[in-house]
C-alpha cells in the first residue's frame, strides 16, 4: 500500500468523521444564533439519540424506523424540558452562568442516563449492511452514506427554513437583536424555546447515525460534543456550510495527523491549527467580520 | 415538654441498644477504593459489586472467626486526588485494618505513600508492575501483571514464526502499561516492532491508524485496550480489509466485546484469566472450583457475567480473609500473613506471595484464547 | 479619602479574622481525615483566588486554568525528582516560566472575547493535557509520576497533613492579602472597568490588552505554585487532575463561591472539595447531585455563596422574627 493509497483513505476516513462533527457543530450554532447561548449540554443530545434508540430496539424489541423516530422525539422532549426548567427562568443572566447552567444541564443528564441505562457500551446493527464500499483507492462503509445523507439534508431544511420561512426569519431576528425583535412582535421566548427543539432534534439525530458506527454509552457526549463546538467555532457559527467545512477540516486535520505525524498528538494538532485560526480569524474562517456592540 | 424527654428517652435507649450489639461482635473493618463512575469505571463497579457480593457470603456463612466483615466502599472516580482523600478517610475516620483497590495504576501509586506511611495492608487491583517493583512492604496486588500477558502474545508470535508486528494501544494509563511492555520485551523474543500508534480512549474511527498499519509491512497487529475502542479497531480493519492476524490484550476478556466486535470479532486471538473459558478447563485445573464458584454466583447477584476485572477483587478479599484466619485482624499480623500466603488458587491465578514477591503469580496465570463462531476457544 | 481608609479597616479587619480562622480550625478536626481535606481546600483556594482575578476581577472566561496548575505540578516535580533541584527554587523557576508562558500566549488569546475566548483557552487546556499523558519519558504518561519529595525547610520536612495544612495555608493567605490589595488598587479599578465595558475602559485611558494579559499572567504564575505545592504534598501526579473537568471544577468553585470576592473563591473551593464526602451517602448518585447543584446554585444564588448565604440568613432572620411576634 504505498503512500497515495494511503493519503485517499485518510481524506475519506476525514471526511466522514468530519460529517459527524459537522452535523453536532449545526446543533451549537442554532442556538447559539437564536440566544447567544453556548449550549454545552448539546453532546449529551447526541448521547441520548444513541441511548435511547438502543432501549426502544433492545428493551422495547420495536422495529427500527419507530425507535428511531421515538428516540428524536425523547430527546427533543428532554431538550425542550431543559429549556423550560433551567434556561428560561434565568432571565437577566450573564453569558458566564448560562455556560455553568448548560454544563450543570450537561453533568445532570449524563448522570441520570448512567444510573437509568449503566455504564456498558451498547452497539446497534448498521442501516444497511456491513459491505465496505470500495471508492478509487480508499474504503468506507454505507453508513458513512447515510452519515453524508442526513447531514447534506439537514443543512438543506436549516438553509431553507432560516431563508425562507416567518418562523427561521423571526429566529434570526432574535439572534440579531431580541430586544427589538420582541417589539415587532415577535414571541421571543417561543423561539428560544424552538431552536432547543431543533437543535436537540439534530443532535439525537447525530447520535442515531453514528451510533452503528461508534457504538453509544452514557458518556460518549463529551468528546463529540467538544469536537463539534469546534467545528461551529471554525465555521464562524454559521448554521449551514461553514460548520460543513469547519467539521471537514476537523476530521480531515486529526486523520492525517494520526496517519502521517503522530496518532498520540492527532487531538493536539487539531487543537493547534484551531488556536491559529482564531489567533488570525478570530470571527472564524468563513464568517465575517462584526464590530463590537458597547 | 413531655414529647421532648421521651424523644431523649428513645435516643438514649436506641443508641445503648447500638452499642451493645456493637460490643457483641465488632465487625472486622475492610475500606474499599474503586473508581466505580468515570472512566475506569468497566473496572471499578465490577470489582465494588464482586467485594461486596463476597463479603456478604462470607458474614451469611458466619464470618471470619466467628466475627462479621464489613466493607466500606468509596469512588475514587479514578482520579488521584479523590482517591487520596478517601483512603486519608478509611484510615483516619473509619479505622479500617486493611484496603482493597484501588482499581487504576495510577489511584494506586497515589495513595502509596498515604498507606504505607500509616502501615495499613493494602491489595491493589489494578495491573501496573511498578506497584510492586520494587516490592513495597505494605502493598500487594492480585491484579495479573501486564507483563505476563504480553509474554502469553509474543510467545504465540515466535511459535507462528512471525517478527514483525504493528502495536496499536489506547493512551490511558491500560494502554501505556501495555505499550511499556510491549516495547520492552520484543527485543528478547526477537520481534521488531514496525509501527507503534496510540488512539484516545473516546476515539470514534481508528481507520488512519490501520491504514498506517496497513502500508507498515507488519505480520501481526497487537491492539491494547478496553471496551469500547478494541471493537472499533477490529470493525475498521474489517472495512479496510486488513487480513493480518489480529491480538488484542486481556482489557477485552469479556462476552461484551464480541457483542460489540460483532462478526469482526472473528479469528480475533488475546491473553486472558481462566474466567472466561472457566467450563472449557479440565477438572485437575486448581482454579476451577474458584472460578466455577464466582461466576455463578455474579450472575445470580447481578444478572451479568462475571469478569476477570471483578476477580481482582474476589481474589483481594478472599486472600485478606485466610490472613485474618491465620493471624488476627491487626494491620500488622495481616500483612505478614499476606505475605506467606502460598498456592492459593483463585480467578486471577495461583497466588504465591513472598517477601520479594508482592504480586504473586507467574505466566500461568494467562491462557491464549481465540474468538471462534461469537464465543471463546482455548488455544493449546 | 476617609471613605476609602475605613474601607481599607473593614477589609484589614475581614482579613485577620478569617486568618484566625484558618489558624485554629485543625483544632476542630483532632487529627481526622478532614484535615487532609483542608489541605486540599487550601491549594484549591489558591486556585479558585486565581482564577478569580481573571474570571471575577477582568472578566475573561478560562476553560484551561487546570493547565498552569498542571505544568506547575508536573514540572516541580520533574526538576525535584528526576534532576534532584532544590524543591523551592524548581517552585521559583517554574511560577516563573509559567507566567512568561501565560504572558506570551496571553496577547493572541486575550484578543479573543466571549466564546472564542472560551473555546481557546479550552483548546489550550487540551492541548497541554495530551502533552502530559504522552510524553511518556518526561512525565511518565497515564499511570502518573511518582517520588516526588516533601518540601522541606531548616531541617523541617512538609511530611504530615498537619505541617502541610500550615504551609499551604500560609502560602494561600499570603496570596489572599496581595490579592485584597491588588483588586482595591487602581489595577483592580482597571480591571473592574474592563469587566463592565472594554470600550469605556479604553476611553478612560485603560491600557486594556496589557493589563488583561498582566493579570492573565499573574493568574497563571499563582496556579503555578499552587501546582507545585500540590506534587510536593501528594508525591504524586497523574494526567487525570488536570484535565477539562478539574478546569470546568474551578470555574464553578469561582461562580458558586461569587465572581469578584476574594473570600466568596475560599467558599467555592470548599464546598466543592467537602462535596465528594458529603455525596458519598448518595454513593453512585453523585453525579446527579452535583449537576443538580450546579444548576439550582447558578439559579438562585446568582451572586455567588458570598452574596447568596448572608441574603439567606436574613431572609430566615427575619422570618423567625416575625413567626415569634406572632407566636406572642
Amino acid at each position: 500500500m504505498h503512500i497515495g493509497q494511503q493519503i485517499a483513505q485518510y481524506l475519506l476516513s476525514g471526511l466522514s468523521t468530519g460529517a459527524i462533527y459537522a452535523l453536532i457543530g449545526v446543533g451549537f450554532a442554532i442556538i447559539h444564533n437564536a440566544t447567544g447561548i453556548i449550549n454545552f449540554a448539546q453532546g449529551e443530545f447526541v448521547m441520548l439519540g444513541g441511548m435511547f434508540t438502543v432501549f426502544f430496539l433492545t428493551v422495547l424489541n420495536l422495529p427500527l424506523l419507530v425507535s428511531v423516530i421515538l428516540a428524536i422525539a425523547a430527546a427533543t422532549i428532554v431538550g425542550v424540558a431543559f429549556e423550560r426548567l433551567a434556561i428560561r427562568p434565568m432571565k437577566n443572566a450573564s453569558p458566564i452562568s448560562l455556560v455553568i447552567i448548560t454544563i450543570g444541564g450537561s453533568i445532570l443528564i449524563r448522570g441520570i442516563a448512567m444510573l437509568v441505562w449503566g455504564k456498558d457500551t451498547h452497539a446497534i446493527e448498521t442501516f444497511s449492511g456491513n459491505e465496505p464500499i470500495q471508492l478509487g483507492e480508499a474504503t468506507i462503509l454505507p453508513q458513512h452514506l447515510w452519515i453524508f445523507a442526513v447531514t447534506t439534508v439537514v443543512i438543506i431544511c436549516s438553509k431553507l427554513y432560516f431563508n425562507y420561512t416567518i418562523s427561521g426569519k423571526a429566529m434570526r431576528a432574535c439572534a440579531y437583536n431580541s430586544r427589538a425583535a420582541g417589539l415587532v412582535g415577535i414571541d421571543v421566548r417561543r423561539m428560544v424555546l424552538f431552536s432547543f427543539a431543533i437543535s436537540s432534534a439534530m443532535g439525537s439525530m447525530a447520535g442515531i447515525i453514528i451510533a452503528p458506527l461508534t457504538m453509544t454509552s452514557y458518556d460518549v457526549g463529551v468528546m463529540l460534543g467538544l469536537k463539534g463546538f469546534c467545528a461551529a467555532i471554525i465555521g464562524g457559527m454559521s448554521s449551514g456550510l461553514g460548520t460543513v467545512f469547519g467539521g471537514v477540516i476537523l476530521g480531515i486535520l486529526e486523520s492525517l495527523g494520526a496517519g502521517i505525524f503522530s496518532s498520540g498528538y492527532k487531538d493536539a494538532i487539531a487543537f493547534i491549527i484551531l488556536l491559529i485560526i482564531l489567533f488570525i480569524r478570530p470571527q472564524g474562517l468563513f464568517a465575517k467580520g462584526d464590530t463590537e456592540r458597547v | 415538654m413531655l414529647k421532648k424527654s421521651s424523644f431523649i428517652l428513645t435516643f438514649v435507649v436506641s443508641l445503648a441498644i447500638l452499642a451493645g450489639s456493637a460490643l457483641a461482635a465488632p465487625p472486622i473493618k475492610i475500606g474499599g477504593l474503586f473508581a466505580v463512575t468515570g472512566p475506569a469505571s468497566f473496572l471499578g463497579e465490577p470489582e465494588r459489586n464482586t467485594a461486596q457480593m463476597v463479603v456478604n457470603e462470607i458474614n451469611a456463612a458466619g464470618g471470619v472467626k466467628g466475627r462479621k466483615l464489613e466493607l466500606i466502599a468509596y469512588d475514587t472516580q479514578g482520579d488521584a486526588t479523590k482517591a487520596v482523600q478517601a483512603a486519608n478517610r478509611l484510615i483516619k475516620e473509619d479505622k479500617v485494618v486493611a484496603i482493597i483497590g484501588p482499581s487504576t495504576t495510577g489511584d494506586t501509586m497515589a495513595v502509596i505513600p498515604v498507606v504505607e506511611k500509616a502501615k495499613i495492608p493494602m491489595i491493589s487491583c489494578a495491573a501496573g508492575s511498578k506497584i510492586t517493583e520494587p516490592v513495597k512492604k505494605w502493598i500487594f496486588k492480585t491484579a495479573q501483571n501486564d507483563g505476563l500477558a504480553v509474554a502469553r502474545i509474543y510467545g504465540d508470535l515466535k511459535r507462528k514464526n512471525i517478527s514483525k508486528v504493528a502495536i496499536l494501544t489506547v493512551s490511558d494509563g491500560f494502554g501505556s502499561s501495555g505499550r511499556e511492555q510491549l516495547k520492552a520485551q520484543a527485543r528478547a523474543y526477537g520481534i521488531q516492532i514496525v509501527s507503534d500508534d496510540t488512539y484516545g480512549p473516546k476515539d470514534t474511527d481508528m481507520t488512519a491508524q490501520l491504514t498506517k498499519i496497513k502500508g507498515s509491512g507488519a505480520q501481526a497487529v497487537i491492539c491494547w485496550g478496553t471496551n469500547p475502542g478494541p471493537a472499533v479497531v477490529s470493525r475498521n480493519a474489517k472495512q479496510l480489509g486488513l487480513k493480518l492476524p489480529l491480538y488484542m490484550s486481556h482489557g477485552v476478556s469479556s462476552k461484551k466485546f464480541i457483542g460489540l466486535a460483532g462478526d469482526a470479532a472473528e479469528g480475533i486471538l488475546l491473553p486472558s484469566g481462566r474466567v472466561i473459558v472457566a467450563d472449557l478447563l479440565s477438572n485437575s485445573d486448581r482454579q476451577k472450583k474458584s472460578l466455577l464458584a464466582f461466576v455463578k454466583d455474579y450472575q445470580k447477584h447481578y444478572k451479568a457475567e462475571g469478569d476477570h476485572f471483578g476477580g481482582h477483587a474476589w481474589d483481594a478479599i478472599m486472600l485478606l480473609k485466610g490472613a485474618i484466619e491465620r493471624g488476627g485482624d491487626n494491620p500488622a499480623a495481616i500483612r505478614d500473613q499476606l505475605e506467606r500466603t502460598r498456592g492459593f488458587a483463585g480467578i486471577g491465578g495461583v497466588f504465591s506471595y513472598s517477601p520479594s514477591d508482592h504480586a504473586g503469580l507467574t505466566k500461568d496465570a494467562f491462557v491464549l484464547v481465540e474468538i471462534r463462531k461469537q464465543d471463546f476457544a482455548l488455544v493449546k | 479619602m476617609t471613605k476609602s481608609r475605613s474601607f481599607l479597616k473593614h477589609e484589614m479587619v475581614k482579613f485577620i479574622l478569617f486568618t484566625i480562622l484558618i489558624l485554629f480550625l485543625p483544632l476542630a478536626f483532632k487529627g481526622g481525615y478532614l484535615l487532609n481535606v483542608f489541605v486540599f481546600v487550601g491549594i484549591h483556594t489558591l486556585l479558585a483566588v486565581a482564577l478569580n482575578l481573571l474570571l471575577g476581577y477582568a472578566g475573561q472566561i478560562s476553560l484551561g486554568h487546570a493547565a498552569f496548575f498542571g505544568l506547575g505540578a508536573y514540572a516541580s516535580g520533574i526538576l525535584t525528582a528526576t534532576h534532584g533541584q532544590n524543591p523551592w527554587l524548581a517552585m521559583a523557576v517554574v511560577a516563573a516560566a509559567v507566567g512568561t508562558l501565560a504572558f506570551i500566549i496571553g496577547f493572541p488569546i486575550l484578543k479573543l472575547k466571549g466564546h472564542y475566548l472560551a473555546m481557546a483557552t479550552l483548546g489550550f487546556g487540551i492541548i497541554v493535557y495530551i502533552a502530559f499523558n504522552e510524553a511518556v519519558e518526561l512525565t511518565g504518561g497515564p499511570s502518573g509520576f511518582s517520588g516526588i519529595p516533601n518540601l522541606s525547610l531548616g531541617g523541617v520536612s512538609f511530611d504530615t497533613d498537619f505541617k502541610n495544612y500550615y504551609l499551604i495555608w500560609g502560602m494561600t493567605l499570603v496570596t489572599i492579602l496581595l490579592s485584597l490589595n491588588l483588586v482595591n488598587s487602581r489595577i483592580g479599578r482597571g480591571l473592574r472597568a474592563i469587566h463592565d465595558s472594554e470600550v469605556a475602559a479604553r476611553v478612560m485611558g485603560v491600557n486594556v490588552r496589557f493589563l488583561k494579559v498582566q493579570i492573565f499572567a499573574l493568574s497563571a504564575v499563582i496556579s503555578s505554585i499552587a501546582g507545585s505545592l500540590y506534587a510536593h504534598t501528594m508525591t504524586f501526579v497523574s494526567p487525570t487532575s488536570f484535565g477539562f473537568n478539574f478546569s470546568v471544577e474551578l470555574v464553578t468553585m469561582v461562580i458558586i463561591g461569587g465572581l469578584g470576592s476574594i473570600y466568596g473563591s475560599f467558599l467555592g473551593a470548599a464546598l466543592l472539595t467537602l462535596l465528594p464526602e458529603i455525596l458519598r451517602a448518595f454513593q453512585d448518585y453523585d453525579i446527579v447531585v452535583y449537576g443538580l447543584l450546579l444548576i439550582f446554585m447558578t439559579m438562585f444564588m446568582p451572586g455567588g455563596l458570598v452574596r447568596g448565604i448572608p441574603a439567606l440568613v436574613g431572609r430566615i432572620v427575619m422570618r423567625s422574627g416575625a413567626g415569634s411576634k406572632a407566636d406572642a
